[in-house]
């Protein structure tokens, strides 16, 4: 039910959001909108792994593989828009968001659904562990191919055009990622409402019970890991465009543990929560990355305090705060 | 003919090394139903410890006991402070609580230690190679490695299968609510199976000192190959951690071995080294995906 304090809370949340850039550059901190842009990057990549994770109860320890990949679309296309001859000899490469992005959200589609099919055959830890095996073998192969940079990675040195925008402007991109969130953000908040929303719910609390009311859990699973590894493509197409670079740190197992951390952080299987939760991770890693070279000793500190004694998160916190107060 | 005897040993080698701290992890899953990523943490451990005490002594027959020592040490305290209130929880939680501990860990040797690797020097008395066969040497160190793997399997099959605790482990793997009920303090019983998942893991550590450098972020990438053979060999089981190791083992080897001078014959030097190098890594990785998709319960578990 939409109270009188979520509504309220919506609305200074939008206006935070618009106002940002221009606070930031009032106060002569520019550098808050580019890490505003990664929280929203990164919020986008939560929220959709949410989607399996929450509503499906997917554990999924391999959605760095669509981050990354999402990331390499936008590289190689890049890559062979500059250098002039096509990709595998067959279409030429783009610099164009409205072409690369889309592009990506395919790929990564067409990836979730191979590795879906094939792992979904499998529950619990062994889930865990072949999705990890798929985004393990992505990384490998990525480390491996010098023609996209190996190691090192892909330079992207300009961002992606926009007709009549210009995103190497900063605070003009975070205005894209701030739209596209949005969008992300209707989507997912319709979706959780919506017949399909529900019957993964259904999944998840109990599959036999759902295929005994005659529906096939496997086909839902598999849709809501399709869509989780599209919204996670996106996320890393536009992080490649942030950050103007693409490596295979994207495709490491580590981003898929950071990943999940977000979402536990905010609140598994809550429409707001992955949000949050991928904020308070950007802004804590850059705060405390400032503060100390061994920062992540206090990463895993407050992780381990969240996981040991709260359950649901920074969400729950809110809700609790605002049920106090209406 | 001698290169891939030579390779399979070493495949071998590796495979032990990876046996010992499969065992752990495959122990502490089957039994407490923890899914414990930390687990390269205590490996990380035992090694750190070795290399500091063999640096301040000079004598591996000092740093040995004394990295097992340490590791179980870790492993008991990680146990009671932060894996015991997890048994309750869902993987996710598990998976996420272990990450935690991963990065303090790592943090914390980094602190002590710094980012410098260490190395540490073989023992004398196992430096130098064997004639296993004329014409034919092998390092002394891998050979020992492979020789205490060996017993130590040898020693946990006894365990487990003919003592009166190992007959509770196996009996908590399968029973745990009516092992309680019989009286049995599974509390403890996880705590001790536990520190010897950590001793077993420290063994592997201080081990792989003089063959490996000792730095932060070394148990991570034998952790994941850990899970593989966890993995295949079939959750719980002690035969399958071993033969699932031995397996990955040996084929991670083989695969590093000769997959760049088979991809030579096809394309440019330079660029078969590196795409050899990557298809190699993810050679146990396929396998562990194919094994999931013909038995997903892994390869030595039989029956439902």
């Amino acid at each position: 039910m939409p109270s009188a304090f979520k509504l309220f809370a919506l609305a200074i949340g939008a206006v935070v959001l618009i106002a940002l850039p221009f606070i930031a550059d009032g106060i002569g901190m520019p550098a808050a909108t580019t890490l505003a842009t990664s929280m929203l990057i990164y919020g986008i990549a939560a929220a959709s792994l949410n989607l399996a994770l929450g509503y499906g109860g997917l554990v999924s320890f391999g959605h760095a593989a669509f981050l990354g990949l999402g990331g390499y679309v936008v590289g190689i296309l890049y890559h062979h828009f500059v250098s002039g001859d096509p990709v595998f000899g067959w279409f030429a490469g783009t610099n164009q968001l409205i072409v690369s992005v889309p592009a990506a959200m395919l790929v990564c589609g067409l990836l979730a659904a191979a590795i879906g099919a094939l792992s979904l055959r499998t529950s619990g830890v062994q889930f865990i562990m072949i999705t990890l095996a798929f985004a393990q073998m992505l990384f490998f192969l990525f480390v491996s191919l010098k023609a996209y940079g190996g190691d090192d990675g892909l330079i992207i040195r300009r961002r992606n055009a926009l007709p009549g925008l210009d995103t190497r402007d900063d605070t003009t991109f975070y205005f894209v990622c701030l739209a596209i969130a949005a969008v992300c953000w209707l989507l997912l908040q319709r979706f959780a409402r919506s017949r399909f929303g529900v019957v993964l719910s259904g999944v998840r609390q109990s599959e036999r019970r759902m295929a005994a009311l005659g529906f096939t859990p496997y086909i839902y699973k598999l849709v809501a890991f399709i869509v989780s590894g599209m919204g996670t493509g996106l996320a890393g197409a536009l992080l490649a465009n942030h950050l103007r670079f693409v490596s295979p740190d994207t495709l490491h197992w580590t981003k898929s543990g950071e990943l999940m951390v977000m979402v536990v952080l905010g609140g598994v299987g809550t429409l707001s929560g992955p949000w949050l939760g991928a904020a308070a991770l950007v802004a804590l890693e850059a705060i405390l990355a400032a503060w100390s070279e061994n920062w992540q000793i206090f990463l895993g500190l407050v992780l381990l305090v969240v996981v040991l004694l709260t359950r649901g998160g920074l969400d729950r916190l809110l809700r609790l705060l605002g049920r106090r107060s209406s | 003919m001698t290169l891939v005897f030579e390779q399979l040993l070493n495949g071998v080698q590796l495979g032990v090394m990876l046996f010992l701290l499969a065992a752990g992890l495959t122990l502490v899953f089957g039994i407490m139903g923890v899914i414990n990523l930390a687990h390269g943490s205590l490996y990380m451990i035992g090694a750190y410890a070795g290399a500091l005490v063999a640096a301040k002594t000079g004598s591996f027959l000092i740093a040995f006991p004394t990295a097992l020592l340490a590791a179980a040490a870790a492993g008991m305290l990680m146990e009671t402070m932060v894996i015991r209130r997890l048994y309750a929880r869902d993987h996710l939680d598990q998976v996420l609580a272990t990450f935690a501990l991963i990065l303090i860990f790592n943090e914390l040797i980094t602190i002590t230690f710094g980012r410098q690797p260490l190395f540490v020097s073989v023992p004398p008395l196992l430096n130098g190679s064997i004639e296993l066969v004329p014409g034919f040497r092998y390092p002394a160190y891998r050979l020992a490695i492979i020789v205490v793997g060996l017993l130590v399997g040898v020693g946990l099959y006894g365990l487990i299968q003919h003592t009166r605790v190992g007959m509770l482990v196996r009996a908590g793997a399968t029973h745990r609510d009516m092992v309680r009920a019989l009286g049995i303090d599974v509390r403890l019983l996880c705590t001790l199976v536990f520190g010897l998942g950590a001793l077993l893991a420290g063994l592997a550590g201080v081990m792989a000192g003089p063959i490996l450098a000792v730095q932060v972020g070394m148990g991570e990438q034998i952790l994941i190959m850990t899970f593989v053979v966890v993995v295949i060999g079939g959750v719980g089981s002690i035969r399958g951690a071993f033969l699932g190791a031995l397996i990955v083992g040996i084929v991670d080897t083989l695969l590093r071995a000769f997959m760049p001078s088979l991809l030579r014959q096809v394309m440019v030097g330079s660029e078969a080294d590196a795409l050899g190098a990557g298809l190699a890594s993810m050679g146990v990785y396929l396998l562990m995906a194919i094994v999931l998709l013909v038995r997903p319960r892994g390869l030595f578990i039989h029956g439902q």
